[in-house]
């Protein structure tokens, strides 16, 4: 109940004035960010053509703002659903939390430890056993071997993998991959979960458990940024949605509101 | 969620040094260096049947040929095979941390435009990868020694500082040879084309008493002429190397890895944007 009150608060405040309220409260905070990506007018691949070019003065750069102006709070323990079409700048902006790209214009700030979910073991690697990867991912999260030994149990529990956990991954049915990613990164109880499009991968039941978890985590009080096309999951999930369109925010607000705007505006 | 302890804070806008706050995260992540390192020798070592004796019995081979092929020409059976053998090692180190550095922060590319991780990790672990297969590569370099005649004298202690200095310069140009080649990806090939012609320049498979006077000035000119003379000094010629060979090695390692990291770190942020 107490989430939800937190989130209309911040509903009620229009967008130019939530900078003036940023506190320590928010879990994510974002001001004037915006985002370059710099391209080369043509692609130049190798060292030599670059150097031939640089010497004949024809090297051009073309930029591209994936996103610009952004302001955008999310007070600790909220989920928020992020929708627009493909290239809008939502897994930008989500990168921009987990710290793998870095603002060019603006500041982000980030309380709490982030877990991206990395597409569903993607750190992982074919030839190592399920139980060695687990503890290569789980480094790879910023967790020491100790903090690793005392997850390890849930981990296999979660992903019901334990007649495996000692075979190569690379016997592994895509399912199982799913499933040993999920159990790892949802396991280490972030502060900050970040969800791109996953919950489409795994069987029906995982699916379900997949999403009894992050339901789970959102009641412990885990913030949530979730990235999906999958608009009833957004609204049945979030308690926010914020819709960005060619690197705008065009809204934040209830889910409902906002997932029809956005479709009012695709149609 | 409910722990006590104070969240860990990320502010874009408050950073200090990159190169110091490098230093930082990486000790925080010191875990994913061990994690790297093992999987790379589990990896390496996992599906052959002979294992961990490949990273003997491949130095001991080629050795086995160069000393076939060279002995008569560099003096003598029993000086050569130790000479080659603690060059190779060297060299092998080299080439393998500084192409490995490249090769996991490119094929890691994936992983850096997912998540964060401390950049130097990729080069730090293959650093420490090959600590581990140099060392393992001391035990045939011991049994060529005594097959050949020489007992290694206690001043091969002193081999752990020829080491040291050895992956800091490793490091150094591995870090900054990582930076290009996420701008360039022909880069790796390059370097592979380079390396053939380095190794040629230091006295890995010759002597530089056997090369004509007028070449010398050149190998001297090649860094790695002193950090593998240095590391022969202890092992090959059982003797305790002089306070200048010390000196002049040590000031290499230090500022090839001072500006590698430099370097480095002042552009990671941005390998992430390129894709």
């Amino acid at each position: 109940m107490s989430l939800r009150t937190v989130s209309e608060s911040v509903i009620q405040i229009p967008l130019k004035e939530q900078t003036k309220y940023s506190s320590p409260a928010a879990a994510i905070d974002l001001e004037h960010v915006g985002v370059r990506y710099r391209a080369p007018d043509e692609r130049i691949h190798s060292l030599k053509e670059y150097a031939i070019r640089w010497v004949q003065g024809k090297i051009k750069h073309r930029d591209f703002w994936a996103l610009q102006d952004i302001n955008l709070i999310i007070p600790r323990g909220e989920a928020l659903g992020l929708v627009g079409h493909n290239g809008a700048g939502k897994s930008t902006l989500s990168k921009l939390v987990a710290r793998v790209l870095k603002p060019n214009i603006g500041r982000i700030v980030v309380r709490g430890h982030v877990a991206p979910l990395l597409e569903f073991g993607a750190g992982f690697h074919p030839e190592l056993t399920g139980r060695e990867n687990v503890y290569l991912n789980g480094s790879l999260l910023g967790f020491s071997r100790r903090e690793m030994e005392e997850k390890f149990k849930r981990i296999v529990d979660f992903a019901e993998l334990w007649d495996f956990i000692d075979a190569p991954m690379r016997t592994y049915s895509t399912g199982m991959w799913a499933r040993l990613g999920f159990a790892v990164a949802t396991d280490v109880k972030p502060d900050i979960l970040i969800i791109d499009e996953v919950l489409a991968v795994g069987d029906e039941s995982f699916q379900r458990k997949s999403s009894a978890r992050m339901q789970e985590f959102r009641d412990l009080g885990a913030t949530i940024l979730f990235v999906s096309h999958n608009m009833p999951t957004i609204e049945e999930m979030c308690h926010q949605v914020a819709w960005l369109d060619h690197g705008h925010l065009m809204e934040v607000g209830e889910p409902k509101k906002v997932i029809q705007a956005y479709r009012r505006h695709q149609t | 969620m409910q722990n006590t302890e104070p969240l860990p804070v990320y502010d874009s806008a408050r950073r200090g040094l990159p190169a110091i706050e490098e230093l930082r995260e990486l000790f925080r992540y010191r875990n994913l260096i061990l994690q790297t390192v093992r999987r790379n020798l589990v990896i390496r070592y996992k599906r052959s049947v002979l294992g961990v004796a490949w990273t003997m019995l491949n130095p001991l081979g080629t050795t086995l040929i160069l000393t076939f092929v060279f002995s008569n020409v560099f003096g003598g059976v029993s000086q050569y095979a130790p000479y080659v053998l603690s060059g190779l090692l060297c060299w092998t180190f080299f080439s393998q941390t500084t192409s490995d550095s490249m090769a996991n922060l490119i094929w890691g590319e994936g992983l850096l435009r997912r998540i964060y991780v401390p950049r130097t990790v990729f080069a730090v672990s293959a650093i420490g990868t090959g600590l581990i297969n140099l060392a393992i590569g001391l035990v045939p370099l011991l049994l060529v020694m005594l097959l050949t005649g020489m007992i290694p004298q206690p001043c091969a202690l002193l081999l752990p500082i020829p080491t040291l200095f050895l992956a800091m310069f490793a490091l150094g140009v591995g870090l900054l040879l990582s930076t290009v080649a996420v701008y360039f990806a022909d880069t790796v090939s390059m370097y592979a084309i380079a390396l053939t012609a380095w190794m040629y320049m230091s006295p890995v498979i010759y002597t530089l008493e056997r090369l004509p006077q007028q070449f010398v000035w050149i190998i001297k000119l090649n860094p790695m002429y002193y950090l593998i003379t240095l590391f022969r000094e202890p092992i090959y010629y059982s003797q305790v190397p002089t306070l200048s060979e010390f000196l002049v090695a040590g000031a290499i390692a230090t500022i090839t890895l001072l500006v590698g990291w430099w370097v480095f770190t002042a552009k990671s942020d941005e390998f992430a944007y390129r894709v």
